[in-house]
């Protein structure tokens, strides 16, 4: 069976597309293969800067022989349909045969369709790849119109067998496919033929290419932490850029070297980004200082100079970056010293945010306001948290963000802290945006809390209040992670605090303030028009003729208010002043209004999101929804605690049969409260229990709640579902023993009423009636 | 010098810088207008170039707001384009088996010029020493052939060829001759005064209105009857393109005076780009853009 060796060679492929592009390749050309009719042991694909390699073994030589029989109109049928099933058979009349069958004789063709050699399939099925190859940018060259991601140089397409090697006859735009490649551009750059895989691979190591780009990052990995723990220092993982990297380099060399004394008092996370985004330098740490002192950069040859001057180049490339760094973080020092970080976020008003939702600056004072309001529910000044609101996002405005947006946040902790702020103003400055991800620490520290979820807040409810939802897999504005931020952040801290109040409030603010706005704007636009008018009425008017856009806004109430004036009293700036309080009134309810018919599919959309985040903790939706059902669930980290104790109880086996005992009672329970259009909720009497099984369920439930009481008063819920886990027994003895729709009347009624007790006992935790199964 | 005879023998013409404030060599008419239509080119030229932003007041070892740039473009891009272009930093005197080149990538647009491509910057031992790009549009319009364009920073290239740190220690006559100067004679104080007026001092009223005017000049001499009064047919679209380098320059200085904002610059940009199609809609038309001029 023939080996399959196809490699593209081309100019520079980008780094950050070759891992795609490998699995690209494997996956449309071995696909292909199948599906005209070849198989294949295996397959492996490989990249470097200039090539996309694929190798499969085991490749059928040719693909099979197709008997295929159909069937055709009967033998008598008109000509016409006959001459329609020869054409599309491609046969002749005299080659179909003719079968009996339970209608009569009808015709059969069988058609065979020969197989064809691997090498026609290869060609075949390559051409199409390269022609349709899914590069997310591609581009055209010279005069020609191939498309590749770069000018395509060479194809080498062989199929070796022990025979020998075979080039695929195959040529597009003029590369036709051959047996050759070329080493490494400047240490091996003569043309060499191979034979094989294997002897490709070898003889790419000697023309200096390490073809598998798992073992470049390997080599470069390994070779850089050595050289870093010879010093006593550690390499700073980064595992994107060492793929990077990777894909960057055929032959990579390791050099490590000094930062310049002058940037060791930048901060590390500058060192760190700026060495990363302008020169892909790993960056060495000293464990002992946590200071960022050396750097490790990737060569991609070998020199006789031991890559002596490549170092002093990229020492030189990295100073004068490194003196950009300290160009911006002194500036925005003296800038911080001058006027505070305050005075840097006052620049805001003129970045805009979105233009529904105003600019950042009007964000940040809603944040602020939401902040103060939050901070006492989970434990923060609120002065504190007021002050981090305003500061938090004023690096936004500093050179150094400008150049590095990855820093914002760190940076302006760095300038609050050199402004003299307190640690917990400055912490907020980066932590405030944190969780990034699913799997980032959340914000701890109290004002940084109340600042991060007033921050998300903030946006969710913007964003809801203009109808900006994520849909599908849209979610421009980052908002499922906002939400999620959220969530974790009320998690992990253990917050109790009521989700639907927050929101609530935080659209409260906005609407407060985009009021406020408003009616500052009219205030001034009816006092420049109050004396063109005898009256209120004439004045708006006046306003409205001109078009003017937040006057309509207003109109409605405003002509209330003005009916209600004296017709012919003078407008006076009194009066103006209180038209526009009762008008903004007005305006706000309504608002806040409209507000209460979204605030639940905000809701919904966090318990979406909870449930996402919960089934990843192993806990199923269903018990989510059994928690959600209860009052207070609101507060998400009650309703996650019901959750885990109903999660761990379903667990047990007395959980599992609790809930079928339970659905079983409640179902008897239901039937007979429709049938008898009562409510069966008064107290049971165990004076008419018959039998143990009756008498023991009524002590059962005793205890039960006798323990269960104390449990839901603390929140112990593992205590409470022990509790009711316990009653499992009682009750499948009960059902076992008794019956429950006796003729008696009266037992008939107390045993519903016992029901009732089992139902009200059980439902204090969850809705055990939304649990599956 | 040795990079235009290195591309003069590659057939390049070799042709002047243009005669105006440009951010980059890509603005010259000799790479813009002619990487447009199906003629063959192939030019090479300097270019100064300014980048009011990127003043530092002299004091950046190589960040500048008035620069020199060199530029070589060639249409249709030959197969062997990297290799030539190693050539010319073989020429200059860097010594491939010290050096550490590599080809990264780095896709080249210019909103204001409407144009894109695909390509890489060239590191030489992390040195961003040139810019290589495969012109895939300019002004809105397909290249057909594409267009191989070279863009190499001179005072970097200079810099790593003389093994000097800072750009203004570099000598920039023969450091034995009578009267020695180096870069930082010549532009040191030039690069203050510059970076001062573009940062601080530019009247930004002003600069707005030259802005519209060029805008309004470029439209109406795109806009004029293709025909002369002695019935000449010529289209004006050169002129009506330095307008529109006057229109991105005049943007660039207001940017750097920072009275843009977010959501304007995206405008202004808007506005820029506009002319550059329009010029370029213009100059497809003409003979130089392949038109067939009836004779």
């Amino acid at each position: 069976m023939p080996d399959l060796l196809i490699e593209l060679f081309s100019e520079e492929i980008p780094a950050r597309m070759q891992p795609r592009a490998r699995a690209d390749l494997q996956r449309l050309v071995t696909d292909g293969l199948v599906e005209a009719g070849l198989t294949y042991a295996s397959a492996g694909a490989f990249s470097t800067p200039r090539r996309l390699v694929l190798a499969v073994e085991g490749l059928s030589a040719e693909s099979p022989t197709i008997r295929e029989e159909r069937k055709g109109p009967k033998a008598d049928a008109p000509e016409k349909a006959i001459e329609g099933f020869l054409r599309a058979t491609g046969l002749s009349r005299d080659q179909l045969e003719v079968r009996e069958d339970k209608k009569g004789a009808v015709l059969f063709a069988t058609i065979t369709r020969p197989g064809r050699p691997a090498p026609e399939i290869v060609a075949e099925v390559l051409e199409a790849v390269i022609r349709n190859f899914p590069w997310p940018k591609s581009m055209r060259w010279g005069a020609g119109s191939l498309r590749w991601v770069r000018p395509l140089h060479s194809i080498l397409c062989l199929l070796t067998t022990e025979a020998g090697a075979e080039v695929v006859p195959l040529e597009i735009d003029g590369i036709r496919a051959g047996a050759t490649t070329r080493g490494h551009r400047f240490m091996a750059p003569d043309e060499i033929t191979v034979t094989g895989f294997d002897d490709y691979a070898a003889k790419l190591r000697a023309a200096k290419v390490m073809l598998d780009p798992a073992e470049r990052a390997d080599h470069i990995w390994n070779d850089a932490t050595n050289r870093a723990f010879a010093q006593g220092l550690e390499l700073v993982e980064d595992r994107g850029l060492l793929e990077e990297i990777a894909g960057l380099v055929e032959w990579p060399v390791v050099l490590m070297g000094a930062i310049g004394a002058d940037f060791l008092t930048l901060p590390p996370e500058v060192l760190q980004t700026s060495m990363k985004e302008h020169q892909k330098f790993f960056s060495v740490k000293n464990p002992k200082t946590g200071r960022i002192e050396k750097f490790v950069t990737v060569a991609n040859r070998e020199t006789a100079d031991e890559g002596a001057t490549i170092l002093a180049g990229n020492l030189k490339v990295l100073s004068a970056r490194l003196s950009d760094a300290r160009f911006f973080w002194d500036n925005d020092l003296r800038a911080v010293k001058a006027e505070g970080l305050e005075g840097m976020a006052a620049g805001l008003s003129n970045v805009t945010f979105h233009n529904k939702l105003g600019s950042q600056a009007d964000r940040i004072a809603r944040i602020e306001a939401l902040a103060r309001e939050i901070a006492p529910l989970v434990g923060a000044d609120p002065d504190l948290a007021a002050q981090a609101a305003r500061v938090a996002k004023a690096d936004l405005r500093s050179e150094m963000v400008g150049e590095f947006p990855e820093l914002q946040g760190t940076m302006g902790g760095y300038y609050a802290r050199a402004q003299g702020l307190p640690d917990a103003v400055a912490n907020a400055c980066k932590a405030h945006y944190q969780p990034l991800g699913p799997s980032d620490d959340v914000p701890g520290d109290p004002v940084s809390v109340a600042v991060a979820l007033a921050d998300k807040l903030d946006t969710l409810t913007g964003f809801w209040s203009i109808d900006e939802k994520p849909t599908g897999s849209k979610d421009p504005f980052a908002l499922r992670r906002a939400a999620l931020g959220i969530i974790r952040t009320i998690l992990v801290n253990g917050l109790s605090l009521g989700l639907s109040e927050v929101a609530f409030a935080s659209r409260t603010v906005a609407i407060d303030q985009a009021i406020r706005a408003e009616g500052e704007f009219l205030k001034a636009r009816l006092l420049s028009r109050r004396e063109d008018s005898m009256n209120l009425m004439r004045l708006l008017e006046v306003l409205e003729e001109n078009e003017d856009g937040i006057v309509r806004k207003w109109s409605k109430v405003i002509r209330e208010f003005a009916a209600s004036t004296a017709e012919s009293i003078f407008p006076t700036p009194e009066m103006i002043e209180r038209a526009v309080v009762s008008m903004a009134n007005h305006r706000k309810a309504a608002e806040l209004r409209s507000w209460q018919e979204v605030l639940p599919n905000l809701l919904s959309f966090f318990h979406e999101r909870l449930k996402v985040h919960l089934r990843d903790a192993g806990i199923r939706h269903d018990v989510i929804d059994a928690c959600l059902a209860m009052q207070g669930s609101d507060d998400l980290t009650l309703l996650v605690k019901r959750a885990e104790a109903l999660s761990a109880t379903l667990a047990t086996e007395d959980g599992a049969n609790l809930i079928q005992g339970f659905k079983r009672a409640n179902n008897i329970l239901t039937q007979a409260e429709e049938k008898d259009g009562v409510e069966y909720s008064f107290g049971a009497d165990p004076k008419f229990a018959e039998g143990p099984e009756e008498t023991a369920l009524f002590t059962a439930l005793d205890q039960a709640e006798a323990a269960i009481a104390p449990a839901m008063q603390a929140e112990d819920f593992p205590a409470a579902m022990a509790a009711m886990a316990a009653l499992r027994a009682p009750i499948d003895a009960f059902f076992e023993a008794v019956q429950i729709n006796s003729d008696n009347q009266i037992l008939r009624r107390n045993r519903l009423n016992l029901l009732s007790r089992i139902r009200s006992t059980c439902l204090q935790v969850a809705d055990l009636g939304r649990i599956e199964g | 010098m040795r990079l235009q005879s290195y591309w003069g023998a590659q057939g390049c013409a070799v042709l002047q810088p243009y005669d105006m404030e440009v951010g980059a060599g890509t603005f010259h008419p000799a790479t813009t207008l002619r990487a447009l239509g199906p003629r063959p080119w192939a030019a090479a030229y300097i270019q100064p170039s300014r980048r009011p932003t990127d003043g530092r007041y002299g004091e950046n070892p190589n960040r500048m707001q008035h620069y020199y740039q060199y530029q070589v473009l060639i249409k249709p891009s030959p197969p062997d384009l990297q290799a030539l272009y190693l050539g010319s930093l073989r020429a200059i005197g860097i010594d491939m088996d010290l050096h550490d080149i590599r080809f990264v990538e780095d896709d080249w647009e210019s909103p204001t010029l409407g144009a894109w491509g695909l390509g890489w910057e060239v590191w030489c031992d992390g040195m961003e020493v040139s810019q290589f790009t495969y012109f895939q549009q300019v002004g809105g319009h397909d290249c057909r052939p594409v267009s191989g364009e070279l863009t190499y920073g001179l005072e970097r290239l200079a810099m790593y060829v003389l093994g000097i740190d800072h750009v203004m220690e570099m000598p920039f006559n023969d450091p034995d001759s009578p009267i020695p100067l180096s870069y930082g004679d010549i532009f040191r104080q030039t690069e203050q005064e510059y970076s001062r007026w573009n940062f601080d001092q530019a009247d930004t009223a002003m600069l707005l209105k030259h802005f519209e005017d060029a805008e309004a000049e470029c439209e109406r001499i795109l806009a004029a009857p293709e025909t002369d009064a002695a019935g000449r047919r010529i289209v004006m679209a050169h002129p009506a393109y330095d307008q529109c380098i006057k229109a991105s320059h005049l943007f660039n200085l207001l940017d750097a005076r920072g009275v843009i904002s977010v959501t304007e610059r995206q405008a202004y940009i808007g506005r820029v780009r506009a002319l550059a199609k329009k010029c370029a809609d213009a100059f497809v038309t003409t003979e130089a853009g392949g038109a067939e001029v009836a004779a």
